[in-house]
């Protein structure tokens, strides 16, 4: 595992490898595991890390929670960490204080919309919500008349349908019909559905990433104890040419990610350069997450096709992760255009001004 | 064992900016001025002496060697912003390349104090250019099974044997090349190679050139006998090469040269589909832009290492490794994309005749400063496999 140097980032590995070891969670059919870590993250005041003190929250960095974020990848948490993460980073932008408990933010996906009605209730249908049946609040984005808000609502007041993702995490569809929030305020300019779109889409791209790590980690260590045709498979060309593609789609999904991150913590917006960074991140981690993940199974043999087996629990989740806050082919049409748009001799400029 | 391979957000210091801007203004001028045509990557003759001059003269070769030998003291990082907008604008920045990145910094590290003077400033002029003897028939990426000899004679090393796939060395004026100087031990293959510098265009070295299948020539075979080289221009520990040529090779593999040598076509493709392309093409291109930026950030990330005076030999790898891969893809994912293009398309031509040049190029982008399967044995001894 990579070396923190940050506590928060030390904190939360700690509990990670107290109470979410990934065979014991993988061992656990009835999930008792959750309780537990969930109560320990929630004392450590990490789900609240995006949230200022004075909104009830942690107040760490953006770039001490990416870190976070990174760490939760490489234990693929299965508990709403990252999502109350978000959910709390997007009130606090409202100046909306945060409420204890389990939060997701909604809408996950760009294409779809919530509205505010004249008298100020809200209404639309948002699919693939990340643990929303967890969830005691939303955070929300909504679209007013004179502009966008940002609003908490009270997740007993929507209709949720449960989904599971390919991770077999929940992955709902929430629908709010007319429903009045708990807190609504306008968003600062800038922080549109865009923005948190990006936001999210970097989130998961840290995760994405930290996954590959851990899964590069096992298969290294399991092609140094398995033993085919007499010799430890390392020892094979050909595994060791796959492992080395997998430490590529590693390194590169890690470097597209850690530099969306910095790009995001370094910015006063969500300007074009963040734009680039972390639709780019998104794209190329999805992406890993694919070659990577085949990679891994296919190191792993029969054995890694198991639900036994510990490497699904970073190989699908890695692939689900993509799906959320748009997929790698809705990032890399609007990418496409923006690049289209700007013209030939503007493209190596935009990239070069990372 | 997944921390050694973190490649942090190294961004390019403030500097580095307003250089880049002289670098464009320059290009721009020479561009203006006819010293070449940046839509011909596949121009006849890439060797243009009097634009060396001119880069040398700006203060754009040597840039981080110290200043007593005519460089600049400049970083690595900005010598890394000239080196990516020379290869975007497909400059002829053949004469100069391999000294700038390579040769030189072997030289500042193992030559004698005098050969330094003598030559350092030459290639900060512009002035001169080197080839690399590394490969030979039948070693190639196998750089220990190298057999060309240099036996010990009064006062110098007579050298006899053939270099081959040698870029550069009809027009080079010196060659740094490794020759062996002893058989190699039971206990290391690597053992009893020597690197020395050799001045060309003397007698008793031929270069015979090789054609390329895109129609150009580039390497070489360089036939050596009984060619003379003195005592003072071995290049660090007889015997030793090796440990000094894998170092040299973190230089050669993760600049930004090893991701952008067919970047043409993706500047052509998105002037050919113009402002607002159909969904196919936007994806298309955006995900080669996200791959492009990916890589980007890796190869800054390496010359961040390298400037902090790290050996980043895995590292370096990955990015050639993951570079040369997608610069060999890129004109086939461009053409997948142009089947599409408006027949009207005011660049239709360029693109074809640019898509015709780049895939010519691609197979040997995988090749070349080390094969794809070398360097993921490097990953893998790298990820503790061997």
């Amino acid at each position: 595992m990579a070396e923190s140097d940050n506590i928060v980032v030390e904190t939360a590995e700690k509990i990670f490898a107290d109470l979410a070891d990934p065979q014991t969670i993988n061992n656990d059919k009835k999930g008792s595991w959750q309780a537990p870590l969930w109560r320990a993250l929630s004392e450590a005041g990490l789900p609240l890390s995006w949230v200022p003190d004075d909104l009830g929250g942690s107040g760490a960095s953006l770039a001490d929670g990416f870190a976070l974020l990174n760490a939760a990848g490489r234990f693929a948490v299965a508990v709403p960490l990252a999502e109350t993460m978000l959910a709390g980073w997007l009130l606090a932008q409202a100046r909306i204080a945060s409420p204890e408990g389990e939060m997701t933010v909604l809408p996950a996906s760009p294409r779809d919309r919530i509205t505010v009605d004249a008298d100020g209730a809200l209404s639309g249908r948002c699919r693939g919500v990340p643990f929303a049946k967890a969830a005691k609040h939303f955070a929300l984005l909504a679209h007013a008349r004179d502009g966008v808000s940002i609003a908490l609502v009270d997740a007993s007041k929507a209709r949720t349908e449960s989904g599971l993702n390919v991770g077999y995490d929940h992955s709902d569809t929430v629908t709010l019909d007319k429903v009045q929030p708990v807190t609504i305020k306008a968003a600062p300019k800038g922080l549109d559905q865009t923005a948190m779109m990006l936001m999210g889409g970097v989130a998961r791209s840290l995760q994405i990433a930290g996954a590959l790590e851990s899964m590069l980690d096992i298969s290294v260590r399991y092609s140094n104890e398995r033993v085919a045709f007499e010799k430890k498979i390392s020892k094979f060309q050909a595994v060791q040419h796959n492992l080395a593609r997998l430490a590529g789609e590693s390194a590169a999904a890690l470097a597209a990610a850690t530099s969306a991150a910095d790009a995001i913590a370094n910015a006063k917006s969500f300007d074009d350069a963040v734009y680039l960074e972390a639709a780019a991140a998104k794209i190329r981690c999805a992406e890993a997450a694919e070659k990577g993940g085949g990679i891994a199974h296919q190191v792993h043999g029969a054995i890694g096709f198991t639900i036994e087996h510990i490497l699904h629990r970073y190989s699908l989740r890695a692939l689900a992760w993509r799906d959320d806050f748009g997929s790698e082919s809705y990032w890399a049409v609007e990418l496409g255009k923006l690049v289209a748009s700007r013209g030939a001799d503007e493209l190596w400029p935009l990239v070069a001004s990372r | 064992m997944t921390a050694a391979l973190r490649f942090d957000p190294i961004r390019l210091p403030e500097k580095c900016e307003q250089l880049r801007k002289e670098v464009r203004a320059f290009l721009a001028e020479e561009i203006a001025a006819g010293t070449f045509d940046p839509h011909k990557p596949n121009r006849e003759d890439t060797d243009v002496p009097e634009f060396s001059r001119k880069v040398g003269a700006r203060g754009w070769l040597g840039m981080t060697w110290p200043k007593k030998y005519g460089g600049q003291e400049r970083s690595f990082l900005e010598r890394y912003v000239v080196t990516e907008e020379m290869r975007v604008a497909n400059a002829p920045t053949r004469r100069f390349f391999v000294a700038d990145r390579q040769s030189g910094p072997v030289l500042l590290k193992y030559a004698p104090e005098h050969i330094k003077m003598d030559i350092l400033p030459r290639i900060c002029r512009g002035e001169i250019c080197f080839a690399i003897g590394m490969s030979e028939p039948n070693s190639g990426s196998d750089l220990f099974a190298a057999k060309t000899r240099a036996t010990k004679t009064d006062g110098g090393y007579l050298i006899n044997g053939t270099k081959i796939w040698t870029s550069s060395a009809h027009i080079a004026d010196y060659m740094i090349a490794i020759f062996r100087t002893s058989p190699p031990t039971k206990e290391n293959r690597r053992h009893g190679l020597t690197q020395f510098l050799v001045k060309m265009k003397q007698p008793g070295i031929k270069v015979n050139p090789i054609g390329q299948i895109t129609g150009q020539y580039e390497f070489n075979e360089v036939v050596f006998t009984d060619f003379f080289v003195p005592d003072d221009h071995v290049l660090g520990e007889v015997d030793g090469a090796w440990k000094q040529a894998t170092s040299e090779l973190a230089y050669e593999r993760s600049g930004p040269e090893r991701f952008l040598e067919t970047y043409y076509v993706l500047t052509e493709l998105v002037r050919a589909v113009g402002p607002d392309p159909d969904t196919r093409s936007a994806e298309g291109i955006g995900r080669l832009v996200a791959q492009l930026h990916t890589m980007r950030r890796m190869s800054v990330s390496v010359a961040g290492m390298l400037q902090a005076g790290k050996e980043p030999v895995v590292e370096a790898s990955i990015v050639k490794d993951i570079g040369t891969v997608w610069e060999q893809q890129l004109p086939h994912r461009v053409r997948d994309l142009a089947a599409f293009v408006e027949e009207t398309a005011t660049n239709r031509e360029t693109l074809e005749r640019q898509l015709d040049f780049a895939i010519k190029t691609a197979p040997k982008l995988t090749i070349q400063g080390g094969t794809t399967e070398v360097l993921r044995g490097i990953i893998a001894r790298g990820l503790g496999l061997r």
